[in-house]
């Protein structure tokens, strides 16, 4: 039996304008997604920002009611059954909020057990366990507000723990930390992934997905667009390959997202996104199998200075721009 | 048992650890100090114009509750915006335990804090005004200062709760705040206003608790207005605990736990 089973899940948010003459805008946030995620499964969510990936998690862990469709967490309805749901299942989420700064980690810890029903005859030992797991034994007594964004994160993910919850959900949890907080973040997450925790994951991060994920779905405006294992959503776009061009726009007088479409129209080309660098930008154009179109694309952005310019295989998150782009 | 042993822990644990949020603050801490004695001193000194001594006493009186009011009218639902603000709303919404359970010790926490301001302010009045209130019941007295508090408690439980649905919510607290120092009678006597105006001062918890804290201090008969004050505390505890269900089904279907 699957942990957890959305099935269509739609939500509309109702936005108003206006002082005097009030004008009512409905928004639709998720249209009618569907998935499910097997017990021991480390499921990502992908998709770009406003794609509906807090939404559904936030229908998911019942603080959202959906509008229609329905989802069940161990045969539990999220809906009807929203108290005993809650038992079941661990929240975390990326930034700096969420925690009570003034107290300490372990005076938040001990908040959060009394909270989440952990007997109080197990709170010492289960605290310290997951302390250790996260790396902040030692650290305990000190208040929150000194933490860095890391031990915030990681001391998040204890909290999400403390009633060993049969799914826990991740939203997004190294957003913001510095990429060896991030790498220790990814290596704590493979860690309860080893161990057998379900759990849900969203990031932006396709490398991070990309190395945790036994199977991703990718999100767009609110619709699910893919689902399948990194490799799968890989192979979609193998079958061809990716040329990047560096170009610095600010040295000549044209524009190079000017020139996306004429890029775009060229024969051979499936998609084209501008990445901004510091110092300029880096056209990515994915391109057909057996077709070269470098000269073509090099062709068409005169006017504007180029650099590097680079053919490689397409990695997942050329799969993914090309599935939210599409 | 179990169950009631389960809400026990939760309401004291959770009550420790609010108060230690409140207390290592040395800007709340200096705010607290501050904020009652400035509107203690300013009633006082207008008092103080009469001429009469026992106007002083009841207004000294009347000043040391007025300042537990506006820790608990403002605070109470400003605390529960915090929560949103800190993130850590969600979290008490997604947790098993009930949301009462887990709003009841922040009220009661800043009810403690309340405590001090009371003393705080009978102090000053007797350093600084030379206010001598002498008390001709100390246990009736000691009695309707903690069930005052408690039933103040629980009426900022019930304004926290409308918190947890909407948004602007902690501005019914300020709102409040004013009105209730002479809706409560802590400074001019309720007989002064129109009949409306009673109606309305008697069905908040302060108002009994004021009238029993006098007559404890005047050697009254202080129990029918404490029992009062107790059952409007317990009522509204009652709306509270019943309202937080269903204001949270609410703010699930609005979207309103989350600042966006």
């Amino acid at each position: 039996m699957s942990i957890l089973e959305a099935r269509d899940l739609r939500r509309t948010f109702t936005t108003t304008t206006g002082v005097l003459r009030r004008n009512r805008k409905q928004v639709e946030a998720v249209r009618g997604v569907s998935f499910a995620i097997e017990p021991g499964e480390l499921f990502g969510l992908l998709g770009p920002n406003g794609a509906g990936k807090t939404t559904t998690i936030k229908m998911l862990i019942t603080l959202l009611l959906p509008t229609a469709g329905s989802a069940n967490i161990l045969g539990l309805d999220v809906v009807r059954d929203a108290r005993e749901v809650r038992r079941h299942i661990g929240y975390v989420f990326g930034g700096d909020r969420g925690l009570y700064e003034r107290l300490s980690a372990q005076d938040n810890l001990r908040y959060f057990a009394e909270l989440y029903a952990v007997p109080a005859r197990d709170q010492r030992a289960r605290i310290g366990e997951l302390l250790e797991l996260v790396g902040l034994t030692g650290r305990e007594k000190e208040r929150v507000e000194g933490f860095s964004r890391g031990m915030r994160q990681r001391l998040h993910i204890a909290r999400g723990l403390l009633h060993d919850p049969a799914l826990l959900f991740l939203d997004e949890p190294s957003i913001g930390i510095d990429p060896v907080g991030a790498r220790e973040l990814r290596a704590t997450i493979a860690g309860l992934r080893s161990a057998g925790k379900t759990i849900l994951l969203t990031t932006h991060y396709m490398f991070e997905a990309d190395e945790l994920c036994d199977r991703i779905a990718v999100l767009s405006q609110g619709e699910l667009v893919a689902e399948g294992t990194p490799a799968q959503l890989k192979a979609r776009v193998t079958a061809g390959s990716v040329v990047e061009v560096e170009t610095f726009s600010g040295v000549g007088p044209a524009d190079v997202r000017g020139k996306v479409d004429a890029v775009g129209a060229l024969p051979g080309v499936r998609s084209v996104v501008v990445d901004d660098r510091p110092d300029g930008e880096t056209v990515v154009v994915q391109v057909e199998p057996g077709v070269d179109v470098t000269a073509a694309v090099l062709g068409t952005l005169t006017g504007i200075r180029v650099g590097r310019v680079v053919t490689r295989e397409p990695t997942l998150e050329d799969a993914y721009v090309q599935l939210v782009s599409s | 048992m179990r169950g009631f042993m389960r809400g026990a822990r939760v309401l004291g644990v959770g009550w420790i650890l609010q108060l230690k949020i409140l207390a290592v603050s040395a800007f709340d801490g200096i705010l607290n100090i501050i904020y009652p004695l400035f509107f203690a001193t300013t009633a006082l000194l207008m008092f103080r114009q009469s001429g009469d001594p026992q106007a002083l006493v009841y207004a000294g009186l009347g000043a040391a509750v007025m300042g537990t009011w506006s820790a608990m009218a403002t605070s109470a639902s400003g605390a529960l915006q915090g929560q949103r603000w800190q993130g850590t709303l969600e979290l008490l919404v997604t947790a098993p335990t009930r949301v009462a359970l887990a709003v009841l010790p922040i009220t009661a926490a800043l009810a403690t804090v309340a405590l001090y301001s009371l003393v705080a302010t009978l102090i000053w009045g007797r350093v600084l005004f030379g206010i001598e209130v002498h008390i001709a019941s100390p246990l009736a007295f000691a009695v309707a200062l903690l069930v005052t508090l408690a039933s103040l408690a629980t009426f900022g439980f019930l304004l926290s709760v409308t918190v947890v649905r909407y948004r602007t919510g902690w501005a019914l607290g300020n709102l409040l705040e004013y009105p209730g120092w002479l809706l409560c009678g802590f400074l001019v006597p309720l007989d002064l206003f129109p009949e409306w105006v009673r109606v309305i001062a008697r069905a908040l918890p302060p108002t009994w608790g004021m009238d029993a804290i006098r007559a404890a201090a005047a050697g009254l008969d202080p129990w029918f207005d404490i029992a009062v004050c107790a059952g409007l505390g317990v009522g509204y505890a009652a709306l509270g605990a019943f309202l937080s269900e269903r204001l949270i089904d609410s703010a699930r279907r609005h979207a309103t736990l989350a600042l966006t």
